[in-house]
């Protein structure tokens, strides 16, 4: 085995040392607060950002389909994991569904990427020889398709039509979500890192000379849509535990736009960079900006403007300052690298010490 | 003939919402064919151009407000592009659209904000929300109005665009960006008054839908700036007549669609038709086939 640089060591203890944090903070807090609604919400969105990122930021296939695989991956698992006694009242207008069965969590989860995975092969197949802006297009509408598919009503038996999907397994510890989208990250940096990856970048960074040095590119743009929307379809899975129902109304096209948004903070081709800003994006949007929206008075004098949804109005405001002022966003291209900044330490040292003589 | 006496009030449905999809469609079209942007916020445009004839009703008169709404909202449009697009003019496409992408977000929430997320009702303006009887089909007037006054504004534009100077410029500057700089045009000036025909033809746009549809809710704009686009894709993106017609295909087919008792997918339908054109005609059906330079 590969011995580990000193940098990656640092990495993994932070990493371990973030795990025990939550952990301990579940045990000596009251677990209904607001902190644990955020950093359950943001890992389930660092987990999909990242997947997004894997398309947009690694293979520079401009895609907007991510919550069309979501929905796809949150009713899978609903679907799977009803237990049998409460079908028949969710089922309620379709006498009790088709599917009498359910299956444990984890496999469910699989399932899930699994399924939105198969959907994301056979959509890949025709628009993936799109180029840029109507690949976006193609995929948004994709994803409008498959909206519209599961709210049909002639699905009811299996997707319950228009009506919540609800009583299926959820969680209640922070660490469930976190152990889940840390394992996917994991997969994906890992894929990144490989030759594969390499070859994602190289297209991303010249279809026609990538392509000239015999990357099959067809093929490797749709095993990265293919492993994007795997990923996509669990962090769905996790979205409709976190929420505790599912409806196909949600997962609009806006659902996409935030999580672009997200990539596009942390930093297009980023994977801590997607990781950082969903948490700071779930925090922003639903706490710390929260003292926006309350009517506020100071002595007998009122703060004007404040009011519900002021909240949203500031945030929107702060993105388009990011997007137009701080395009590298939070971490750029760049990663986390302790390495590297293990280097430029030893560096100024030396420095240091070469000017002290 | 039955089959027409039936689908009749679907067809007028269609032609008169075709109507509407071709007016925001052509500033799709236009920004498209100039900057090469998918302008995702000129469907909240549109929505913006409904609030503001809401508010604007309750502080004067309707002859008044509605010159009032077309200019405010081409105030919008003009101050979206100068805001957001115009500092990031030799930025990769990619953060233009993102840039877009994030202006769609605060229009919406702007709006969630003002209207406090509650449904506002759009004012009756007279005489075109009378309604008439054709045929066997009872429906209001603007149905008959919109695909009249569409025609006429189209004329109209592309009348501008192949007589006047800031026309040629502007077909100019769509064949290429760079040379027509060099050739003295003012780009910038020619990219505002892109922006400014497209929000005065989806504040029209929306004079004519929100008669029909009454409610305007933040998100109003999203739906119909999503289809009016794809009917840009559909003729042929940068085609004006191309969008037209589009547009009423689009606006037809969809409401024979509902007629059929297939609602649930007559959103879907629109995309579907996207894909197929797309898969099989990728410039359109008017588009120009441009090659990729290596």
């Amino acid at each position: 085995m590969k011995k580990l640089s000193k940098g990656n060591i640092i990495t993994i203890a932070l990493i371990i040392a973030i795990y025990a944090l939550v952990f301990v903070l579940e045990k000596v807090i009251d677990p209904n607060s607001m902190l644990f609604i955020v950093l359950k919400k943001g890992a389930i969105y660092a987990l999909v950002a990242v997947s997004m990122n894997l398309l947009n930021g690694f293979t520079g296939l401009f895609s907007l389909g991510q919550a069309g695989f979501m929905l796809i991956g949150a009713y899978t698992y609903a679907i799977f994991t009803i237990p049998v006694e409460y079908r028949d009242a969710v089922y309620q207008y379709f006498d009790g569904g088709i599917v009498q069965f359910s299956i444990p969590v984890i496999p469910a989860l699989i399932l899930a990427g699994l399924a939105a995975a198969l959907f994301a092969f056979l959509i890949g197949l025709p628009v993936l020889r799109l180029k840029s802006d109507y690949l976006a297009i193609a995929t948004l509408g994709f994803a409008e398709i498959i909206r519209a598919f599961f709210q049909w009503d002639a699905l009811g038996p299996v997707t319950n039509g228009s009506n919540l999907l609800r009583k299926f397994p959820t969680f209640d510890s922070t660490l469930f979500p976190f152990t889940v989208a840390g394992i996917c990250i994991l997969l994906i940096v890992l894929l990144i890192n490989s030759s594969y990856g390499r070859a994602f970048k190289a297209i991303r960074d010249d279809e026609i000379a990538a392509e000239a040095m015999g990357i099959n590119l067809f093929k490797h743009k749709e095993m990265s849509f293919v492993i994007s929307s795997f990923f996509a379809g669990v962090g769905g899975a996790l979205l409709a535990m976190f929420q505790t129902t599912v409806q196909a109304m949600a997962f609009k096209s806006a659902m996409t736009y935030e999580i672009l948004l997200i990539v596009v903070i942390g930093g297009i081709g980023s994977v801590t960079g997607s990781v950082l800003a969903s948490f700071l994006f779930i925090a922003c949007s639903e706490w710390w900006l929260r003292f926006l929206d309350a009517e506020t008075y100071i002595g007998s004098f009122k703060v004007p403007l404040l009011r519900a949804g002021f909240r949203k109005v500031i945030f929107s405001i702060i993105i388009m300052a990011v997007v137009l002022f701080y395009r590298q966003g939070i971490m750029g291209d760049r990663e986390l690298n302790f390495d590297r900044m293990l280097k430029k330490r030893q560096k100024f040292i030396e420095k240091t010490q070469r000017e002290g003589k | 003939m039955d089959f027409i006496n039936t689908n009749l009030p679907y067809l007028l449905a269609g032609i008169s919402v075709g109507g509407q999809y071709a007016l925001i469609a052509i500033g799709y079209t236009m920004v498209y064919g100039i900057l090469r942007l998918i302008n995702f916020a000129h469907g909240d445009v549109f929505m913006c151009a409904g609030l503001i004839m809401i508010y604007a009703v309750t502080w004067m008169p309707l002859y008044a407000a509605i010159p009032f709404t077309l200019l405010m909202t081409v105030l919008i449009g003009f101050l979206i592009e100068r805001v957001a697009y115009k500092p990031l003019r030799t930025a990769p496409r990619m953060s233009v659209m993102i840039s877009a992408i994030g202006v769609s977000y605060l229009l919406q929430n702007v709006a969630l904000y003002i209207t406090g997320g509650l449904a506002k009702m759009y004012p009756t303006i007279p005489w075109i929300s009378n309604t008439v009887t054709i045929g066997t089909a009872t429906t209001k007037v603007v149905t008959i109005i919109t695909p009249i006054l569409t025609l006429l504004l189209v004329i109209a534009l592309v009348t501008f665009i192949q007589k006047t100077k800031i026309g040629m410029a502007m077909r100019a500057v769509s064949k290429d960006f760079e040379t027509s700089q060099l050739m003295g045009i003012k780009i910038n000036n020619v990219i505002s008054a892109t922006f400014i025909i497209g929000s005065f033809l989806a504040a029209v746009g929306s004079m004519l839908y929100f008669t029909n549809y009454a409610a305007v809710i933040p998100t109003s704009g999203a739906m119909p700036g999503l289809k009016a686009f794809v009917a840009a894709v559909f003729g042929g993106i940068g085609s004006i007549p191309g969008a037209v017609i589009g547009a009423f295909i689009i606006g037809i087919c969809e409401n024979i669609i509902k007629g059929l008792g297939w609602t649930t997918f007559s959103d879907a339908f629109t995309f579907a038709l996207l894909i197929i054109i797309l898969i099989v005609k990728p410039t359109g059906l008017f588009g120009e086939k441009a090659n990729e330079k290596v």
